[in-house]
């Protein structure tokens, strides 16, 4: 049986994974700004686990504010990529970085 | 005065009042950049007096509660580095930045303040931040200033650099999160200092100095991770690459040196830095090809960038070792770090020369720049000069960092670092002097002026060259103030 911090834990790396994978397989760039926050959001999780650790029952702060400040960070960085792609799809009509749009994949309508 | 929290300050203060300000921002880099120049000096002075770390607890909070400043002489050296490239950038701009301008979009003479004054602030936060999270939240407002002002000009182009950019920076600062997570769950602490004694040679220490390596290599762009340099730093405006390629992925090499050096020497193992070493040693060669091959000048010179930010790699293997293998016991460090610098000045330099060649002729191809020399003879010398400390040719801050770094390679018996070491500086001899040659051979038809460039802008990229030069001709000042608080792993070694 393992615990709740142990279980978030896991979670947190999964979601890491996850994020990861979408990151560098998915070409449209709207998908990977969603799989940053992927990572992001495992990232939290596993920093909540470590302040449960730290302090079982009340929660260890300094884990907490990290993740307030991470995901303000995370926000700023979302909205400026979000911002560049409407700027780069405005601009060239394409939402990904490579010039050729990518073959679609199976069952799968225009990314992005 | 707490110069430290000053130099951080000071700033973002001007970030903040900038904005208000709109079209009038530029008039206020006249109290910024020398008030910030000035503070600069004086935290340089304040550590060089006093001889020691200058630390500063914020709010009175001691860490590992509250969040510390440190300023030694690594850190001191870096922002004042930064402080002279900034103001002679910002200088640069002030002709260029300023509206109404005709060609540009009035968005971006008001935007390129704010954003030129938080990456000031967030550079002097990275390299005088104590705590690895707080280091964190500087590297991300670096991002936040540097991104943008890849994509000042709203060319279409540079909205896909920008983005790649992002990407990469992204992925590199969660993946240094993730580290940041792991140490604090293993230590419950994030102040280096108190880091540097608390940790041990165990897994979670492994996984997090990897995670964090990876992600600061992203931002560092070491190949194989530098895909996203060249065209981000060559599509940005003159005044933009130069304090990108000169000074932002300076900070993300010097969070890995601090991180090595002063949170986690008793972790490092020699096969990492060999690694290290080995990607740069990569970087090297494959960066000065690509630089080699380019036909324009910019991604030239931002492809010599990713070549020159191998040789700060070398650092690893070379620094420290048993004393009588190396009669400089600290060579490698005081090399790799006087690299950074006079590369900074060198190639702010390089890059604002490649700017007014660039605004002046129309183009940058370099096959079309034969006989530029004759009409901007003071821009051609400066990246002539700028490309002497590239080269490592005496007498440059160039030529005594690299001779610092091949004696050490040499004289601790890893020879094989010295190798792509002066390969590589033959290979910049040849991309320096692909540029130099029909810019001064006189060509049968000079090239044409677009518009004529005044002396004053062509002055500042001189400045900049000579300072990189200078760098080389006063070798000791730089050193007596590096050994401030010099971490005991620059001379013992890392593992």
């Amino acid at each position: 049986m393992t615990d709740a911090a142990t279980l978030y834990g896991l979670c947190g790396a999964a979601l890491v994974g996850i994020g990861l994978y979408g990151l560098i397989v998915q070409a449209p760039l709207l998908r990977k700004i969603l799989a940053f926050n992927l990572i992001g959001s495992g990232v939290f999780l596993l920093l909540g686990a470590i302040a449960e650790r730290a302090a079982p029952g009340r929660g260890d702060p300094v884990p907490h504010a990290l993740i307030i400040t991470g995901i303000v960070v995370a926000l700023s960085a979302t909205a400026l990529a979000v911002a560049l792609l409407l700027r780069l799809a405005g601009a060239t009509g394409r939402s990904t970085l490579s010039p050729e749009p990518p073959p679609p994949a199976p069952g799968e309508r225009n990314g992005g | 005065m707490p110069w430290v929290v000053m130099a951080v300050a000071l700033p973002f203060a001007g970030m903040l009042l900038a904005l208000p300000l709109g079209r009038h921002a530029h008039r206020l880099a006249w109290a910024v950049l020398p008030s910030g120049l000035a503070v600069s000096v004086l935290l340089v002075v304040q550590v060089w007096r006093g001889g020691e770390t200058v630390a500063y607890a914020i709010g009175g909070f001691a860490p590992p509660l509250g969040i510390a400043l440190r300023a030694d002489g690594l850190s001191a050296l870096l922002v004042l580095t930064t402080a002279l490239v900034v103001c002679a950038t910002g200088l640069f701009a002030l002709a260029e930045f300023r509206p109404p301008s005709a060609e540009r979009e009035a968005r971006a003479s008001v935007l390129f303040w704010p954003l030129l004054f938080a990456l000031w602030g967030a550079l002097n936060a990275a390299f005088l931040g104590g705590d690895l999270f707080n280091l964190y939240v500087a590297l991300e407002l670096l991002t936040l200033a540097a991104v943008p002002l890849v994509s000042l000009e709203g060319k279409p182009e540079t909205f896909a650099a920008a983005l790649r950019y992002l990407l990469f920076a992204l992925l590199g600062s969660v993946l240094y999160l993730v580290g940041v997570a792991l140490l604090y769950g293993a230590y419950g602490t994030l102040d280096i200092a108190l880091l540097a004694g608390a940790a041990r040679s165990e897994p979670a220490a492994w996984a997090a100095g990897a995670l964090m390596t990876a992600g600061l290599l992203a931002k560092t762009a070491l190949f194989p991770l530098h895909l996203w340099l060249p065209p981000a730093h060559a599509g940005a405006p003159a005044a933009a690459s130069a304090v990108l390629s000169g000074l932002v992925v300076k900070a993300s090499f010097y969070l890995l040196v601090r991180l090595w050096f002063d949170a986690l020497p008793a972790v490092a193992h020699p096969e990492a830095a060999t690694l290290l070493a080995a990607l740069g040693t990569a970087a090297i060669l494959f960066g000065s090809v690509l630089a080699l091959r380019q036909e324009r000048l910019k991604l030239a010179v931002a492809y010599s960038t990713m070549a020159q930010l191998g040789y700060l790699f070398l650092m690893f293997p070379l620094t420290g070792g048993p004393t009588e293998a190396q009669p400089w016991s600290a060579g490698a460090w005081n090399g790799g770090i006087l690299h950074a610098i006079s590369h900074a000045f060198a190639k702010s330099a390089m890059f604002l020369a490649a700017g007014l060649i660039l605004e002046a002729v129309g183009h940058d191809r370099i096959a079309g720049l034969g006989g530029i020399g004759r009409a901007l003879p003071m821009t051609v010398f400066a990246f002539g000069l700028a490309g002497l400390s590239l080269m490592g040719l005496p007498p440059s801050g160039g030529f005594i960092a690299k001779w610092l770094l091949v004696t050490t390679a040499l004289a601790s018996g890893q020879w094989w670092w010295a190798v792509p070491m002066l390969a590589g500086g033959l290979l910049a001899a040849g991309y320096v002097f692909r540029v130099l040659n029909p810019a001064l051979a006189g060509a049968d038809e000079p090239v044409a002026l677009r518009r004529p460039v005044p002396r004053r802008r062509q002055a500042i990229p001189l400045v900049l060259a000579l300072l990189s030069v200078l760098l080389g001709l006063l070798p000791l000042g730089p050193y007596r103030l590096l050994w401030v608080g010099r971490p005991t792993a620059a001379e013992e070694g890392l593992g």
